[in-house]
Formats: structure tokens, sequence, C-alpha cells
């Protein structure tokens, strides 16, 4: 069930239905990723403050031996940020290397099939790779390099990042260490064969569950040991300040596209934007463009796994705040605050935690939070399959499933945009398990 | 003059040790610190469980599975500290461990609960000077020692943020890295407690990758204290209940390394 707050805070429909929003002097067709208006004075665009904190969350939750490093980090980051040069050289490989701007997409006959809002997708499920994921990690490949740093380490769960990473190492000649839990490279073998075959080293993770949580912890150990010549791609919105800010400022790509190209298409901003969420990466850098357009509304979904009252990722509904990974955020744990472990049927879901800047939003109420089973995701994934004639990630199969209970609430003139994240051939043969077939 | 300060004013190097609490049990727990006090241990410091301990190697990562796995809370530690202040009066204890487990009730209930257990102070891993509102004002205001740790990264200009609102001993990490691991060489030791020295006002404590008299001695020749940790855990993971008598065989040979370090 969505929740009933948002339902009720769906907008009215008493905007302007064609050509530009008065309120937004956007220029039609102009530069393909300037579509930010100007941050007003009450901005929900100016986070995090100096301290790497959104409101009570984020922070720099790290051992005396990271924190160095750390502060050297944002210095290099903000430096390149000021840097065309950067700039310049990011836009160039996203655009030649992973192919952005993805499309948008008017998927009619979901739509028809949904018979409410007119729903339209990001499709970043087209970039190389597969995934958003590499938005990122293009940027952090190249922060790494300007830091002159020679080796490059990173956690992965389903191993969507891990791939990433170790596609922007091979593309620029860098050793790659991926950690990964020894409980996901058994289910996730056709992306470890890849990662190997990009050169990277994959080590299995047997700590804990051997999941996306342990990884990471092992991978910070592997930082802590050797932050001299190590840099750590981080692949979502979390982690130690910097992190969710630098993460967040590569994929916002995605909405900036987006933003533009809705304009372009339609006149007019989307009523709704929706995206799946379990670090928040994808989500994050779909909402956060549009974060000051009070007309647009966003809907994060997060992985309720076998059902809320039993195993789930969803962070936001059923945790509570507290520090982990560098940062303070939503968290699954118990009374004493040990970390629990999360479940989805999506292993890029399947963490405990959620990026700090989705928890500052839920919590000032920017953003509506929601989340959907396994089972609806996979009802969803079929939906997407036989409908639109595209295979999604099981990931962006949260927010379809999402979209199809919303859909139907709202009325024809209205636009939902969703972002599809990852394609689902890494996902078809726990699919198929799921569905009782056999490969 | 407090229990830490005592503790380093003895007139020879200190000998800090670590274990994890509720490893293998929490009942198990008081024996082996109890044998940590016999065996002639300066200052004890009582490994808080985490389930995500990322500063920590392979020892002290199984010692906190091990340990929650047994079932341990945060009530059972704070009993652990309570039962051994009544028992050891003098005998300085400092709770170290993870941020999540000491502030998920609010910072002020964990430093009031340090405060009612007779703990001196808490070494929190992943509260950098940077984030110390959120755990350092609550112990200062309960007189509750905030230990921190300064690195091989820690340079000169961040040096004195590290300082700052520290008391108790400033642990020093002798190796960028993870617990029960390499040790770093001596020169460099020697090189950093020297200038960590120069600028501190309270004594200073070597750690990490500390495992045997020999080293131990070395170290205590420059240092106020060497902390030793992993190889106690590995003797708790080897004889589980019955560690006692190992753990306090093998305090009792560092003991009398570092206390006679400069006399030799």
């Amino acid at each position: 069930m969505l929740q009933m707050g948002f339902r009720a805070a769906l907008p009215q429909r008493d905007w302007p239905r064609k050509g530009p929003l008065q309120i937004w002097t956007f220029p039609r067709g102009s530069a393909k990723r300037q579509g930010m208006n100007a941050p007003t004075p009450n901005s929900f665009r100016t986070l995090p403050d100096d301290r790497g904190h959104f409101g009570q969350f984020g922070g720099r939750y790290v051992a005396e031996t990271l924190m160095p490093l750390i502060l050297d980090l944002e210095r290099e980051y903000r430096k390149a940020q000021a840097d065309p040069a950067f700039q310049a050289e990011f836009d160039d490989l996203l655009e030649h290397y992973v192919g952005r701007p993805s499309p948008l997409y008017f998927a009619p006959r979901l739509t028809e099939e949904l018979g409410g809002a007119q729903i339209w997708f990001k499709r970043d499920e087209l970039n190389h790779t597969g995934a958003h994921k590499i938005n990122n990690c293009i940027g952090q490949i190249l922060l790494a390099m300007r830091m002159g740093k020679t080796r490059i380490i990173a956690e992965t769960g389903a191993g969507q990042h891990g791939v990433a990473t170790a596609t922007v190492c091979a593309r620029f000649g860098l050793p790659c260490v991926i950690f990964m839990g020894a409980t996901d490279v058994a289910r996730q073998a056709p992306n470890v064969f890849r990662m190997k075959l990009l050169g990277a080293e994959v080590v299995p993770v047997t700590a804990g569950a051997g999941t996306l949580k342990d990884a990471m912890n092992e991978a910070l150990r592997d930082w802590v040991a050797n932050v001299h010549n190590t840099f750590y791609i981080i692949g979502t919105a979390a982690g130690p300040h910097p992190y969710p800010e630098m993460v967040r400022d590569f994929q916002s790509v995605i909405g900036k596209e987006a933003r533009v190209q809705m304009m372009d298409r339609t006149g007019r901003l989307p009523d709704v934007l929706v995206a799946a969420i379990g670090g928040g990466s994808n989500a994050i850098g779909l909402f956060h463009p549009f974060l000051d357009d009070p007309s647009v509304k966003m809907l994060g979904v997060e992985a309720a796994g076998h059902g809320l009252d039993k195993e789930h990722a969803a962070s936001l509904a059923g945790g509570r705040p507290g520090i982990l990974h560098g940062n303070k955020t939503y968290l699954l744990q118990d009374e004493d605050g040990q970390i629990t472990e999360g479940h989805s049927i999506s292993a890029g879901l399947d963490y405990p935690g959620i990026g700090p800047e989705h928890s500052w939003l839920k919590e000032i109420g920017r953003v509506d939070y929601t989340s959907v089973t396994d089972k609806e995701a996979l009802s969803a994934f079929q939906l997407l399959c036989r409908t639109e004639g595209i295979i999604p990630a099981l990931e962006p199969a949260h927010a379809i499933a999402a979209v199809q209970k919303l859909a139907p609430t709202m009325g024809k003139d209205q636009i939902i945009l969703a972002n599809l994240c990852g394609r689902g051939d890494k996902d078809i043969f726990s699919v198929a398990e799921h569905l009782g077939v056999s490969l | 003059m407090t229990r830490l300060s005592s503790a380093f004013a003895k007139g020879r190097p200190a000998l800090v040790t670590f274990v994890t609490g509720g490893d293998p049990t929490p009942d198990a727990t008081a024996s082996i610190l109890d044998a940590l006090v016999e065996g002639g241990a300066d200052v004890i410091e009582l490994g808080m469980p985490f389930t995500d301990p990322m500063a920590d190697g392979p020892a002290i990562q199984e010692a906190n599975i091990r340990s929650l796995g047994a079932g341990t809370k945060t009530a059972d530690i704070l009993r652990i500290a309570t039962e051994f202040r009544a028992r050891h009066p003098e005998v300085p204890l400092v709770l170290m461990g993870y941020a999540n487990p000491m502030t998920i009730r609010g910072a002020d209930w964990f430093a009031a609960e340090c405060m009612k257990a007779g703990v001196d102070g808490v070494i929190c891993v992943d509260i950098p000077p940077e984030e110390d509102p959120e755990l350092g004002p609550a112990l200062r205001d309960a007189g509750v020692s905030l230990i921190r740790l300064a690195t091989p990264t820690t340079d000169h200009a961040r040096l004195p943020a590290v300082l700052d609102g520290s008391s108790g001993f400033l642990y020093y990490v002798s190796v960028a890295g993870i617990t029960g691991m390499q040790q770093a060489a001596q020169t460099s030791i020697d090189e950093a407690v020297a200038r960590i020295k120069a600028s501190a006002t309270i004594p200073v404590a070597v750690g990490f990758g500390v495992r045997t008299p020999e080293q131990a001695a070395a170290i205590a020749r420059v240092a106020d204290g060497v902390v030793v940790g992993s190889a106690l855990v590995d003797l708790v993971a080897k004889h589980g209940a019955d560690a006692a008598g190992p753990v306090k065989e093998l305090t009792a040979a560092l003991a009398a390394a570092v206390h006679s370090a400069r006399t030799q």
C-alpha cells in the first residue's frame, strides 16, 4: 500500500498544462545538461553543510586513520568541481563511452494497461554496463587519477557496481580489487565472471552473512591498510562525507537530462518521479535536480522483501537512525544498535541502510517513501516485459510496482517519470527460479 | 588522581590489555578480566561487541561474532563492568567499541551508564574529532574520559584537534590498518611517539600488532603504555571459557617485559 499521506498530497490539477511553466523560465532545447533552475533561498539543494551533514544525518564517522584521507578527498573534489577540464572530461566519457544522454521514453502500452497517468521512463538501463552505476564510477575514477591514486577498490552486492568499477579500471588501466560477500559471489556468478574478464580481482567476504554490508566492511578494512595509494569507489550515495554528495552529483546527470528532455517533449515537468532505493543513488540522481520544483512530487521505493513484518530491506519504513559505514542514517537494527541483515529478492537493494540525504528528505517531508514486496516486484518485472518489450532489473521492478499502484489513482493528463536504472539480463536466472522454471 | 592517571604514574610503563566482552559468553568474561588483573595489567579495555567491526582484523571480528552469538547485550557489558568495579576498586576500566551501540539510546544515557558502572574511559573507533558532539560532551559532563586514537596518518596539523577534548591517555595506533595484523617498524613507532609526546599532556599508549613480550618491551622503552589485544583474544578463541589460565600467563609475561623495559 502506498502511504495515505502521499496520495493525499498528490498535486491538484491546477498547474499550466501546456508550454513552459511561468515560474520556470526554462529555454526549450538549451544545452543538454543545464536543466537546473537557480537555487531559491528555501532551496532543498544546499546540503550537505560544511561538516557533511544533511540535518542530523550524514557526517564523517570513520576511524582516525581514514579521516585525513576523507578531508583530502573533499578538498580534491572541490577543486575538481571548479575545474572545467574535469567536467568536460566527465561529460565526454558519459557521452561517448557510457552512451548518454539516455533516452526518455513514453511507455504507451503500460500506460494503457494501468489506465491512469502517462508513464515515462528514464532509460538508464541502456547505459554501457547496463545500469546507472557507471555514471558514478566514471566521476570517481577521474577523481582518483587526479589524486594520484594507483589502486582502486570497491564493494559490490549484486555485482553491478563491481562490474562498473572493473569497467572503468580496465578503461584507465588501474588495478582493481572488488569485495563481494561470499553469498553474493555464489548467487551472482555471471557478474563475478564479468568482473574477472575485465581484469578485476574478486575477493569473496565470508564474514557475517556474506552480503553487501560485509563487503563494505572488508573494503573499509582494506582501505585503512592501503590509504597511501588506494582510492575507494563507493557505489551508492552513502558512506562518509563527501561520498553521499559526490555520488549524488555524479548521478544527477540522470535528473538533469530528464528535466530537459521532459520539457522538450511535453513542455512541462512531470507530476511524480518514482525510483527504487537500496542505498539510493539512482533515486537521488533523478530527484535532486527537481527538488526545488514544488509541483513535482517524488516517491522512493524501498524493498519490502517478504513483507515489512518479516524479512525486508526497507530501512526508512522499518529502521531508525544510527551510525554505520561512516554516516548517520536510517538503519535496520535491534534495540542495542546491532545491525540486522536486509532481505530482498533484488541483491542490489539488500542493504540495511540508506543514503543519508534520503533520511533527511524523508524527515522534512519533501520526498515520500513507500515499499513493495518481492512478489509485487516480480509481477511488475513481468508486466514491463509483456507490455513494453523491456526486461528491467529487479531493482527498478520495485519502482514499476509502485507505479502500478500509483498510476490508476492519477488523471490521464498527469505524468509519472520512473527511473529504469538497470536492465534485467543479470536477473533472469533468479527470476526463473522464483517462477519455478529451470534453465 | 583518577584511576587512569594513577595507572600511568607508577614510575614505569603501563600494560593495557583488551578482550571482547561476552566472549565466549557473558558469564565467562569476569574470570578472564580477573586473569588480566592478576597477570599484572594496569588498564583493562573491555570491547563492546558490534555486528560490523570494520576497524578490526579477523581475531577480534570473530570474538565479536562469538560474543553476539552467545546473546551478549549492552546490558551484559554494563553488568560485567559494574561487577568488575566491585571486585577491583582501583583498576581502571575502559570500554572500547563502535559508535552505534554507544549512541543508539542517546549519548547522555550511555555516559550516565558508564559513570554508574564505574567505567573510567571510552574509546569509540568511529567518532573522530569532527563528530565529537555525538558523544564527547556527554562523556565529559559525566566525568568519563574520552580516549581518542591517533594514527600514522594523523599529521602535525591535525594532532591538536585529536588531543583537544581527549583525556585519560592517547591511544597511538602504530600501523595504518586493522587490529591484529602486522606490527609497525620500531623506528617509525619511536619517531611517532616522540612527535606526539612533544604535543600531548596526557600519556601515550601504543597498540595494534603487538603480540609478544619482546615487541611490547621495545615499545615500552619509548611509550607510556603498550596495548595488547588480538594475542589475548586468540587465547580466548582457543581455550573458550577456560581461557583464564593462559590469559593470565601471557599477561604476566607481557607485564614483566613492559614494566621492566626501561630498567634493563
